[in-house]
């Protein structure tokens, strides 16, 4: 059964519409990019599976259920977590408050726990230390836990946005523009590390991306966008030959 | 298990260096050697911390920046003088109370206004804080415009300490856990604390709501401390006069606003003698700080024992690397 079905997805700003008839299916286990031009509507069509918009028309299916309407928290609940094209980091926070924080809906005692300190309050934060720490690890970022997010630099700041990400303990996770601005050894890191937590996490992921190098190189498969419609798909093999695709990217030939 | 021991140790000391707190003061005042004036002043840094404390919740740590908190100790203190006046609660009485409907007020008011940011709540919650007291000064019920009178002197130093105490442990404990985590996260960046599945508008909504009740407390501790409460003590001035002990010390540092309202009350006490001078000192006072140390005595930091070991150039982290 497919994890995410998304049918006649459609958004409008007002005149333009930014996402028309938008449909992808995704199985459980997937690792599926989503590529397309300038403008194509990647990052709105990331929007509208996450909640922060809500589409004008269609259908967003996860994990069996509905998704349309739910804001951002309910659906990350359900189990979709993301990370930002341009980094979202809690930037004064500790590395490892940042990750932290993503354990928030998973802690269970309450606000009176909280103040008087009883109860469960001192198990469950002693537990959630070392969870995050183990997640540090695991990103290579434990040596810096103690340091202020902003102050990583630009290679770790993503990686530590995934790390966070991952902590919420998501059964599809989203990337957009994992490797945005990275060197092309860091991007290589960066594809050996979405599959390593594809398997040891078993993952579902959507991945937008501009550097074809990943794309091509980690997803399985992978859907065109353009003008906020789905062109193609197909593996990186298929898509690559496809002359919709070609000419979407580089214009028609001309005659 | 180690952390657990750390945290309650901690705990602890801090409560016994607020018992010798209380003890050296309370002795001093038993035996005549802080007087009236003084006393006064003390009394009145408790309240005021209790103001700071609370209002930093909502502006500092959860980042929503609200300018109505003396509307709320208004209702704090009317509250209470009418469980004690008409009704013949005890102080305790009278204090709960008046929290408890500075928090039902704060969490009505809350739940539209904290849809907004920035300026326009800002804007928002200075123009309630002003309703409120206008609708106060409306209540014959309560003396409207000439204030309520015949409230009893029950208020001392050592309500007023621990009470603040109280405040302190409760606000500091909030903070440290995974729901004062998501109250920063929304002040560090609302998207994604969302995306990280927090329930934002919950979040602030609770701390403003906690925020207003000891508002509130420290409104009924005001109004039983000055046998009077009159809503022109309830004036946005007030409102600024609290914002700037949280400013002054640092927004989001809960040591800051404790220094913050310590050292306000002490500068307005001390230049009580030239009224004329007094707003004239106090205003460089806040340019040089804000010219100097725009981000507060404190910034965001907290008070510890490692920022001693800093500052005598024990530990020193290389913070420069990176950007």
């Amino acid at each position: 059964m497919a994890l995410l079905k998304v049918t006649n997805l459609s958004k409008s700003f007002g005149g333009l519409r930014a996402v028309s008839s938008f449909n992808i299916d995704i199985d459980q286990g997937e690792l599926v990019g989503l590529i397309g031009p300038n403008g194509a509507g990647k990052t709105t069509a990331f929007n509208l599976l996450t909640g922060v918009y809500d589409p004008t028309e269609g259908e967003i299916m996860f994990d069996g259920k509905s998704v349309v309407g739910l804001k951002p928290y309910q659906i990350t609940q359900r189990g979709v977590a993301r990370t930002f094209q341009n980094i979202r980091l809690f930037s004064e926070l500790s590395v490892l408050d940042n990750v932290k924080i993503a354990y928030h809906f998973h802690v269970k005692y309450g606000l009176l726990e909280t103040v008087f300190r009883l109860g469960r309050y001192f198990g469950e934060e002693e537990d959630l230390d070392k969870k995050a720490l183990r997640f540090l690890e695991i990103f290579q970022l434990a040596h810096r836990k103690d340091e202020i997010a902003k102050n990583l630099p630009y290679g770790e700041q993503r990686r530590l946005e995934i790390a966070r990400a991952l902590a919420a303990q998501p059964k599809l996770l989203l990337l957009d523009e994992p490797a945005a601005g990275m060197n092309p050894q860091e991007t290589q890191q960066l594809m050996d590390m979405i599959r390593w937590i594809r398997k040891e996490f078993g993952l579902t992921i959507l991945l937008i991306e501009h550097d074809m190098s990943l794309v091509m190189g980690v997803c399985e498969r992978i859907y065109v966008l353009d003008y906020g419609s789905i062109i193609a798909q197909g593996t990186p093999t298929e898509i690559k030959n496809n002359p919709r695709v070609i000419e979407a990217y580089l214009g028609e030939e001309v005659h | 298990m180690t952390g657990m021991r750390q945290k309650t140790k901690n705990d602890l000391l801090m409560l016994a260096a607020g018992i010798v707190i209380y003890a050296v003061v309370q002795t001093l005042i038993s035996v005549g050697f802080i007087q009236d004036y003084w006393e006064r002043n003390i009394v009145y840094v408790c309240i005021n911390i209790i103001l700071a404390t609370s209002l930093n919740l909502i502006n500092g740590i959860t980042g929503q920046f609200s300018i109505g908190h003396a509307g709320f100790m208004a209702v704090g203190a009317y509250v209470g003088a009418i469980m004690t006046v008409k009704f013949g609660l005890p102080l305790a009485g009278g204090i709960v109370a008046g929290a408890l409907g500075a928090a039902v007020l704060g969490f009505i008011i809350g739940l539209p206004t904290l849809r907004l940011t920035g300026d326009y709540l800002a804007i928002a919650t200075l123009g309630l804080g002003e309703i409120i007291r206008i609708t106060i000064l409306n209540i014959p019920y309560v003396g409207g415009a000439s204030g309520f009178m015949g409230i009893p002197k029950l208020t001392n130093f050592t309500w007023a300490f621990f009470m603040m105490l109280f405040v302190l442990f409760f606000i500091k404990n909030f903070v440290n856990s995974t729901h004062g985590r998501a109250c920063v996260s929304i002040r560090e960046n609302e998207i994604a604390a969302e995306a990280m599945g927090i329930d934002t508008t919950k979040y602030k909504v609770m701390a403003f709501t906690l925020g207003a009740a000891f508002a509130g407390v420290a409104g009924a501790l005001f109004s039983h401390y000055t046998y009077i409460a009159h809503p022109a003590s309830f004036t946005f001035m007030r409102s600024f006069d609290i914002l700037t002990m949280v400013v002054l010390g640092g927004l989001g540092s809960m040591s800051g606003s404790i220094v913050g309202a310590i050292f306000f009350t002490w500068v307005s006490a001390f230049f009580a003698e030239w009224p004329e001078w007094r707003m004239v000192i106090y205003s460089l006072l806040l340019i040089i700080l804000m010219l100097f140390r725009p981000q507060g005595l404190f910034g965001n930091k907290e008070l510890s024992l490692k920022m001693f070991g800093r500052l005598t150039g024990g530990e020193r982290r290389g913070t420069a690397q990176g950007n």
